[in-house]
């Protein structure tokens, strides 16, 4: 038992950091991508609802399940597609729009960033 | 687990992590997702393959009717709806959770050792949490319940002691696991009481932390479904939502000047009551001004910095304010948006509607960035934004956001301010902003008060 717990640990230790590490790179302009991405992939927990709702055990625990896969499965499919809808509203300034407006020098300092 | 499925969610894993790091810029972000959603269907395939699934009728049911809904919400919701949509799913994720745990618990009879019944006490009461916590979240951005927060004589004592029955009830079942069955399902009923509680007392402008608080609860149960389950992949997923949730709950919290305990400990009802503040007092004189004057201004101006706020949301006004922009920028005028971490209900609020009206995303400013250029800019036009323009965050101790960092939109030559009326805002904090002699005050529903100064601009122009 104590070997599960401390290889779990281990895992969830390093993934935290990982994760940290990865997430502080995000910049604030895709926050909200970021929030609901990352509520996709938590979705994964679909994968513990069909087990749950697969194995056949008795009827309440399949029940449970079937719920379950539906929130999961709403969260992971939603998720991701609001995420990406979001995603495809961000652009660049285009190449007419950059004719037209003169950068100014503050976009040449926050690219340095 | 057979060793397919095992690599299967090692590389699915691995493109999660890769998914988060394409998010590290906008040209990147969304080839992530794509890793993200190969990453999702590896997981789901290789699982539908596990031994101990014997029937499929359910699962496929619930795969359909989950996809349906998902995809009718993610195609329908307008983009000032996102932090609803957002607390919504994180209502969906502990809800599963909580089930999954649950269900499990009954599988096994009541027959587990102490690490599984630790972690299912975990994952039913953060599950349960997070799921009533979000909807409550969801209520109060909806408007079904007063985004005002509710306080009561004694609620931090119960709120503390509703906590700390659980912390006793989880080590009771790890001391005898499965003995008691019942205290599994006190675990889950308390889980879902403290959620109601714990965001009762907080209000509409802390939204973005609970938020993001929420989302890292929601995390740690997934992580904690992983330890019950034994399966890596889900203590992988669980400890990124779960440190994604943490990072942005930091940023909102140094963004709001609060320790991170306050932040914390602040969904338990230890904020300051920031009613009754400035409710009173005498009315100080202010230029009100007209659609006319206004545009004469930004008619004078070279440079113009705009700064929105939940206001733009709430009159959804960020296609109006690209479109006044333009005719600025038309006329040679120089066009910024200032954005503030905790504008908004969400992290990231004003970015994702500004993308929506086209606002290409170079145009758009962090704090830092451009808070020096204030005191170069012709006109500020502040969009539905109050808290974070309150010059009192920098000089008055005594204001309730003191120290929070705001923009010094007070140094520019003029400040338009559209806003509804002049009443105190979420915050009910006065700001002194609105009664300075270069400020003039729109009011009116800021919508169409931009589409007023579009078409005036353009009559002056003739």
């Amino acid at each position: 038992m104590t070997d599960d717990l401390v290889f779990g640990l281990y895992i969830f230790a390093l993934a935290t950091f990982v994760g940290y590490q990865v997430i502080s790179r995000v910049p604030p302009l895709l926050h909200t991508p970021l929030m609901s991405g990352t509520n996709a992939i938590s979705g994964i927990s679909l994968v513990g609802s069909i087990v749950a709702a697969g194995s056949n055990h008795n009827s309440v625990s399949t029940a449970l399940g079937f719920i379950a896969v539906c929130a999961a499965t709403t969260n992971v499919v939603g998720g991701f597609m609001i995420t990406d809808r979001m995603l495809r509203m961000f652009k660049a300034k285009r190449a007419r729009g950059a004719a037209e407006v003169i950068a100014p020098p503050s976009v040449a300092k926050a690219k340095g960033h | 687990m057979t060793p397919l499925l095992s690599f299967a969610y090692l590389a699915a894993s691995i493109l999660f992590i890769l998914c988060l790091k394409g998010l590290s810029s906008p040209e990147s972000a969304r080839r992530g997702i794509v890793m993200g959603e190969a990453g999702m269907l590896i997981a789901v395939v290789a699982t539908l393959l596990h031994k101990e699934i014997i029937s499929y009728e359910w699962i496929a049911a619930g795969l359909v009717i989950g996809s349906g809904i998902g995809t009718a919400i993610s195609l329908k919701i307008p983009m000032t709806k996102m932090p609803e949509r957002i607390a919504f799913s994180h209502a969906f994720g502990g809800l599963a959770t909580a089930l999954v745990g649950v269900s499990e618990f009954i599988k096994t009879g009541g027959h587990v050792g102490r690490l599984e019944m630790g972690a299912l006490g975990f994952e039913v009461f953060l599950g349960s949490l997070t799921f009533t916590g979000s909807l409550m979240a969801f209520g109060k951005l909806q408007g079904f319940i007063t985004g005002r927060p509710v306080t009561y004589r004694g609620q931090n004592i119960v709120n503390i002691g509703l906590f700390f029955a659980t912390l006793v009830l989880l080590v009771l079942q790890i001391i005898s696991p499965g003995e008691q069955p019942i205290l599994l399902f006190v675990t889950c009923a308390m889980g879902l009481s403290i959620g109601v509680m714990a965001v009762l007392p907080i209000g509409g402008a802390d939204m973005p932390v609970v938020i993001s608080l929420l989302n890292s609860y929601a995390g740690l149960a997934a992580a904690a479904t992983g330890f019950a389950l034994k399966s890596n992949i889900l203590i992988i997923c669980g400890a990124l939502d779960g440190s994604s949730g943490l990072f942005l709950s930091l940023l909102m919290s140094k963004a709001m000047n609060r320790s991170f305990a306050n932040v914390l400990f602040g969904a338990f009802g230890t904020q300051i009551e920031p009613t009754a503040a400035g409710a009173g007092g005498p009315a100080q004189p202010f230029n009100e001004a007209t659609i006319d004057d206004a545009a004469a201004v930004l008619k004078a101006a070279q440079t113009v910095i705009v700064v929105p706020g939940y206001g733009m949301a709430v009159s959804q006004a960020q296609h109006a304010v690209r479109d006044l922009a333009a005719a600025l920028q038309k006329n040679g005028i120089d066009v910024k948006y200032a954005i503030h971490p905790v504008a908004g209900r969400m992290p990231g609020h004003m970015n994702v509607l500004l993308a929506e009206a086209n606002v290409p995303y170079d145009d758009l400013y962090d704090l830092d960035m451009i808070n020096d250029d204030f005191a170069r800019t012709d006109a500020v036009i502040v969009v539905g934004a109050n808290d974070v323009v309150n010059p009192a965050a920098k000089k008055d101790s005594s204001s309730p956001i003191y120290g929070m960092p705001v923009f010094n939109v007070e140094q520019s030559r003029s400040i338009l301010v559209l806003k509804r009326s002049m009443n105190a805002g979420f915050s009910g904090v006065e700001n002194e902003l609105f009664f300075l002699p270069t400020t003039m005050m729109v009011l009116g529903d800021a919508k169409k008060t931009l589409l007023s100064l579009i078409v005036a601009m353009r009559d002056e122009g003739h």
